[in-house]
């Protein structure tokens, strides 16, 4: 039997910093054989172990959309970020993962993707613009709405500009406070959807950030004609075993660690933004 | 046809010799502090003999009986639960070498002996089934599955609830009828002994039985009887999921946090609470550290942080998750509700909480059975 509770040692190969103090670290692990059979699906996420320290529940991504291994993008705010920011191209990590259900694209094939992110919370999704870029004859119009409180706290700015040249491809961005210059919309992510051109009636809406904005969104949608069927969320909770045993990640009867991170918006709507949760 | 048969209170000392010769390491209940606890047995003279016990919200008190009987008491403040779910545990050790290189090892169980556990009670069992559920299925535990794997139950019919116990509202007790190896009901004289298992029929096979009396088969249905009698607390329903949903703002919440201390007495000696956490302890040395879990608490601050965040800041969100969880989401979770009514976390709360008060009222206008 294999232990689920055992990382295994994972080697940085890149280290590139980001916007403010976030950083992504690229990442492979260092046993050959698992380094080739390691795979995850868009929106897994590891638990990514730092000696001495302690271990934390982070996205997987690709740093370029077409690497080989694994990345992660880490803003330093606990005990354990704030000591991975330290972190520097060869040193050493232990992992345990993927866990978790990842985003639902096979069902979003054939009809147009909306992505909403929020905050820090575009690092989940961005894997989900790298598949259908990757697979870009499978699906219709990609919409991609990022919020952000400051303009400044934007990152992967050039990243954007990429994809708003991508085929069929519309990148909406917002910022509740903007430094002049900012060329996105000003106010709330919800200002961006009268913008946003897709089909209401067969489109996939895949969503990351901060829950108010999440709720907020999804009330917004399905006012506007989107089925809630068709709208999925990644949802954060403390996560310490990622493999539903020690309760914290619990949403109401869900393992967010082990039947999410990414749910089903009716799946959890009813608890969704209520205090306490 | 399963053995039964009555045993003379004299030969009960056979019973944790057979346990040892057949390799179990016997664990039962043993006054240690003041209260029942489980601890290991060398003998059957390690028992409570002539113990009897007082509880009621915020009150446990031992106190001496007149006769010679063994189990004539109600659940202490812990049960099996720590000998499977232990309360702190390696789950890995990890090595730095010099050029700065990780080594990963698995924590092992200090002793591998499987247990045989004397004296475990209607509401435990249930329990047990709930924690098997939790850490069994879907991904099992390494280390629960090892202690899991070997163990040997012997199982007593309560016939002395406590004021706290509501085992009969919860369908969970105060008899045992499945999930053991072996059942004794205590009589005056003895005990009826009933194989559940086919391990327990090879250890019941070496005990001296006698065939059971008619009297004793009235005595064991009397005393039966007096047990769910005896009971004077009970949940509103079964299934309460709906009805708590349903409140989630409910002034109660409020209420009962005002008098909460949020300490996690209740949820430590819940028998069917899984929570944990985990914790790095690096040695000073630098080169080695260890990642341990231990219990942990919905009541505590920890439990909801999330990057610089506390979901559940305040006492009455902490309540309302841990009684939304046990008596609802349970439900959904594992088919059955969390709450086995065993009253503990109402004799051990500090403040006299009693959940099957608290979950009435919130409940009052819902609940069905």
């Amino acid at each position: 039997m294999t232990d689920p509770y055992l990382p295994r040692e994972a080697e940085i190969l890149e280290r590139v910093d980001e916007a403010g103090s976030i950083f992504s670290l690229r990442l492979a692990l260092t046993d050959p054989r698992a380094r080739a059979d390691y795979a995850f699906a868009p929106g897994q996420f590891n638990m990514v172990y730092l000696f001495g320290v302690g271990e934390v529940p982070i996205s997987v991504v690709r740093l370029r959309g077409e690497d080989a291994d694994f990345a992660h993008t880490i803003r330093p705010v606990g005990r354990v970020t704030r000591a991975m920011a330290e972190l520097r191209a060869g040193d050493r990590l232990g992992i345990r993962g993927p866990f978790g259900r990842g985003w639902p694209l096979e069902l979003a094939e054939g009809g147009d993707v909306v992505v909403i992110t929020g905050g820090l919370g575009c690092a989940p999704a961005v894997t989900v613009v790298h598949h259908v870029l990757a697979n870009r004859e499978r699906f219709g119009r990609l919409v991609i709405m990022q919020g952000v409180k400051h303009s400044d706290d934007l990152i992967w700015a050039e990243q954007y500009a990429r994809w708003r040249e991508a085929p069929d491809t519309r990148v909406l961005l917002a910022a509740d406070q903007a430094r002049p210059g900012w060329t996105g919309q000003q106010g709330l992510i919800t200002t961006l959807f009268d913008q946003a051109e897709f089909d209401r009636g067969r489109a996939t809406v895949m969503m990351c950030g901060p829950e108010p904005m999440m709720v907020a969104s999804a009330r917004r949608l399905v006012d506007d004609g989107v089925e809630a069927g068709r709208i999925w969320l990644s949802m954060e909770r403390n996560m310490q075993c990622a493999a539903g045993h020690c309760g914290h990640c619990q949403f109401g009867p869900r393992f967010v660690c082990r039947d999410g991170p990414v749910f089903h918006y009716p799946e959890v709507a009813g608890l969704l933004g209520v205090r306490g949760f | 046809m399963s053995i039964y048969g009555f045993l003379h209170r004299s030969a009960l000392k056979q019973l944790p010799e057979c346990l040892n010769e057949a390799g179990y390491r016997c664990i039962g209940p043993r006054v240690r502090e003041g209260a029942v606890t489980f601890g290991e047995l060398t003998s059957i003279d390690d028992l409570p003999r002539g113990v009897g016990d007082e509880q009621r919200p915020a009150h446990y008190r031992l106190g001496e009986r007149e006769d010679e009987r063994l189990f004539a008491w109600a659940v202490g403040p812990q049960g099996l639960k720590s000998w499977l779910f232990t309360p702190r545990e390696t789950l890995w050790r990890s090595r730095r070498d010099d050029d700065g290189r990780l080594y990963f090892e698995t924590g092992s169980p200090a002793d591998d002996r499987p247990l045989a556990a004397i004296g475990v009670r209607a509401c435990d069992l249930a329990a047990l089934r709930l924690q098997d559920a939790h850490f069994l299925e879907r991904e099992p535990d390494p280390g629960y599955r090892k202690r899991r794997a070997g163990l040997f139950l012997v199982a007593v019919d309560c016939t002395h609830p406590a004021e706290t116990c509501f085992c009969h509202s919860t369908g969970d007790g105060p008899a045992c009828e499945s999930g053991f190896d072996l059942a004794l009901h205590e009589l005056d004289d003895g005990f009826i002994v009933h194989a559940g298992s086919e391990a327990g029929e090879r250890v019941a096979a070496r005990l001296p039985l006698l065939p059971v009396g008619e009297e004793q088969e009235a005595a064991r249905r009397d005393q039966q009887r007096a047990a769910i009698d005896a009971q004077q607390r009970a949940l509103p329903g079964r299934n309460l999921r709906d009805a708590l949903f349903a409140n989630l703002d409910h002034e109660r919440w409020q209420a009962v946090a005002e008098r909460c201390l949020s300490c996690a007495n209740c949820t430590s000696v819940c028998p069917t609470c899984f929570c944990h956490s985990h914790e790095e302890v690096p040695d000073l040395d630098g080169r080695t550290s260890e990642h341990l879990r231990q219990w942990d608490s919905c009541f505590t601050e920890g439990h909801s942080y999330i990057h610089g965040i506390v979901i559940r800041a305040e006492t009455p969100e902490r309540y309302r998750q841990w009684l939304t969880h046990k008596l609802g989401s349970w439900h959904d979770q594992y088919g059955r509700s969390g709450c086995v009514g065993c009253g503990r976390c109402i004799t051990w709360c500090p403040v006299g909480i009693d959940l099957t008060e608290e979950a009435t009222v919130i409940c009052a206008e819902a609940g069905d059975d």
